[in-house]
């Protein structure tokens, strides 16, 4: 059996709402975190990510279900008795103490001997290059700094599993980005096992070894990151990460391949389907805006090729976007990155303009909800 | 755009230099100030170095008779009786905010800790009391400490079904009552200001305690004392310096027993009719204020520095 750094059994949790009705924030959530990954969990606000990470660092009990660290189960275990720390969104550092007092907060706490104290606050301060910055207090920093301030605290005490909640949020972009990687790089460092709570999927996706989507307190699929882009197991995901294409039909047939054939009106695809679909179900077939190809002139042999007329295209930097219609029922959008050398002709023109479109079908999925 | 020091030129009248313009805003409380305040305070001043004539009246002279009488320094040797009555109000106006402080401090906690839509109807029921007037507050904690009184009537009848022998405790009149009047009548001026301390702390900043490793005692002592030290400071500076003057809990609570200097300069000026010598007592009351206050936010600041982060 694997040894999990954090296991979630069952996990459930309501609150008491204002009104004194009762908020279901996380239903019966499992979950397996690896020792040493960085796992994150993602989905819009109020889906019981930050709630289950609360219940994970101690500052909220589950109403159900156990929660497992390293095995020994800890989840009605006070939050300072738990051997995890947490990076704040807002980073919680104490205004009344000095960086160097801020850091050593808990190796205080546990009886950390002064010099050795010391040493250490030094070291984590080197580690996320606030070299010297000990004698500093958090308001004379900015807010990149105080991140990193926050992730020295936390990371001091050498826990045996880090929580991280949204705490790039108040960045702005390029600071973000700077600290996506940052973050990553300490990972790998340090080889603690990180739990990420976000909201923004593409940092989700920068980071993470696996990532857990979430939705109204429920897991809708972990899986790497890579997974959880390209196989989506249901609409909600597929949506959530990215941009994609979605067409509304019925399964036609499937085969014993895991590829079935999908019908929208006149319009017939073969796509991916998972096992356990039969015939003559209404699903949803999903393909990404990049995997579809545009051509000008009708490609040989090839499923999943389609004419259609040019609504719209949109230049965006990298990339162009192209909306087209298919059928009066079915548009799809198109991405191709803008590669080639400036001058040389692109693919574009009036609205109206015949073109063909076409997508292997492996690139498209079938989902049912 | 239309701030004076724009190259562009701004109208004639609006372009006074800035530190003209700066006089003129604070004109009205620098008059006020001096007129009611710095102009009597000389006045004061030159009236300690006085004296009094038989009928009352001040004969302005220059000489500190009346200062060597409040430290003891008298014809026939030294007479503590001043001296006594200063250290009495230094006494009472520490025990005061000390006691104030150990009570207001979890009240401020429970009502900082507590729902936000309720805070507001506990922090009115704080300020309630303070819509009756003073003197009758007073008079109230006769009618509860009084031999007769509603304390004694509550422990007499405890005392009867338990079946022991009682004899009504002589509360009032009596110093313990006039520390009880003062805790009570200065009780809110200390609430206040450390409720707000407390209400701005961040939740998360428990948690972050929490998170480390600290339990409820030691997030207290390390993270919610310190951050609310400058509520703390501020309330003490409301509660020492009134508490250091007033003269009305004594005489209503005291019976005449306990004489501040307060009551002292009061005396002076209505009684006995010697306004030089009430004057020296009021300077020596402000210089002693002035001492302890210097030294205390010397020490602790004036309450605004860690809020503010």
């Amino acid at each position: 059996m694997p040894e999990f750094a954090v296991e979630l059994r069952d996990v459930s949790k309501r609150f008491p709402g204002p009104s004194g009705e009762i908020v279901q924030a996380v239903r019966n959530v499992s979950m397996q975190i690896r020792d040493g990954e960085f796992f994150s969990m993602l989905g819009p606000s109020g889906c019981g990510k930050t709630t289950s990470l609360r219940m994970i660092a101690g500052f909220e009990l589950p109403t159900e279900g156990e929660i497992y660290l390293h095995g020994k189960p800890i989840g009605q275990t006070p939050p300072y008795k738990r051997p995890v720390n947490t990076v704040f969104q807002n980073y919680a550092l104490f205004p009344h103490m000095t960086i160097g007092e801020n850091v050593a907060f808990g190796l205080e706490m546990k009886g950390v001997p002064k010099s050795e104290r010391q040493a250490r606050v030094r070291q984590a301060l080197e580690m996320v290059r606030l070299p010297g910055y000990e004698a500093r207090r958090s308001r004379q920093m900015s807010g990149g700094q105080q991140q990193r301030v926050a992730l020295a605290r936390a990371l001091v005490n050498r826990p045996e599993v880090l929580l991280l909640d949204e705490p790039l949020g108040a960045l702005d972009l390029k600071l973000r980005k700077e600290m996506q990687l940052e973050l990553k790089r300490l990972q790998r460092e340090v080889g603690i096992t990180f739990i990420y709570v976000t909201h923004d999927q593409e940092e989700a996706l920068t980071m993470s070894d696996r990532i857990a989507v979430m939705d109204h307190g429920v897991v809708k699929q972990v899986g790497l990151a890579s997974e959880i882009y390209e196989e989506p197991n249901c609409r909600f995901v597929a949506d959530f990460i990215g941009e994609t294409n979605f067409i509304d039909g019925v399964v036609a047939s499937v085969d014993g391949d895991g590829y079935g054939e999908f019908v929208a009106g006149e319009l017939r695809f073969i796509a991916r389907v998972p096992a356990g679909i039969s015939p003559g179900r209404k699903a949803t077939l999903t393909v990404r805006p990049e995997r579809v190809q545009i051509l000008r002139d009708r490609p040989d042999g090839r499923p999943n090729t389609f004419v259609g007329s040019l609504r719209e295209s949109i230049y965006i930097g990298t990339d162009t976007r192209f909306i087209i219609d298919l059928s009066p029922t079915v548009q799809i959008l198109a991405r191709q990155q803008n590669a080639l050398p400036i001058g040389m002709p692109v693919m574009e023109g009036p609205a109206g303009v015949k073109l063909w479109v076409t997508w292997a079908p492996n690139s498209a999925r079938i989902l049912v909800e | 755009m239309t701030t004076a020091q724009s190259p562009t030129p701004a109208p004639p009248v609006r372009s006074l230099p800035p530190h003209v313009r700066g006089w003129l805003l604070i004109a009205p409380t620098l008059l006020l100030l001096t007129v009611l305040l710095i102009i009597p305070l000389i006045l004061v001043v030159i009236t300690s170095f006085g004296a009094r004539d038989p009928n009352g009246n001040v004969i302005y002279t220059f000489s500190f008779a009346n200062y060597l009488r409040l430290i003891g320094i008298t014809d026939e040797g030294f007479d503590p009786l001043y001296v006594e009555i200063l250290w009495r109000s230094v006494a009472l106006a520490f025990q005061t905010t000390l006691l104030v402080i150990v009570i207001a401090f979890p009240l401020a906690y429970f009502v900082a800790r507590a729902p936000a839509r309720r805070r507001n109807l506990f922090l009115f029921l704080i300020l309630v009391p303070l819509w009756t007037n003073f003197v009758i507050r007073i008079y109230a904690w006769i009618m509860i400490l009084r031999s007769q009184g509603v304390l004694n009537g509550l422990l007499g009848w405890a005392a009867g079904l338990a079946g022991l022998p009682f004899q009504p405790l002589d509360l009032y009149p009596s110093p313990g009552a006039v520390l009880v009047g003062m805790v009570y009548e200065f009780l809110p001026f200390m609430i206040l200001p450390i409720y707000t301390s407390l209400e701005k702390i961040d939740e998360s900043l428990f948690e972050a305690a929490a998170d480390l490793g600290a339990n409820a005692v030691r997030t207290f002592w390390r993270v919610t004392l310190p951050l609310a030290l400058p509520g703390m400071v501020a309330g003490t500076i409301l509660v020492f310096i009134p508490v250091m003057g007033t003269f009305i809990v004594s005489d209503i609570l005291g019976g005449r027993q306990v004489i501040l200097v307060g009551n002292l300069i009061q005396r002076q000026f209505l009684d006995a009719r010697d306004a030089a010598f009430g004057s020296a007592a009021s300077i020596i009351l402000m210089v002693l204020t002035l001492v302890v206050t210097v030294f205390y936010t010397r020490r602790f600041g004036f309450g605004e520095e860690i809020v503010s982060a």
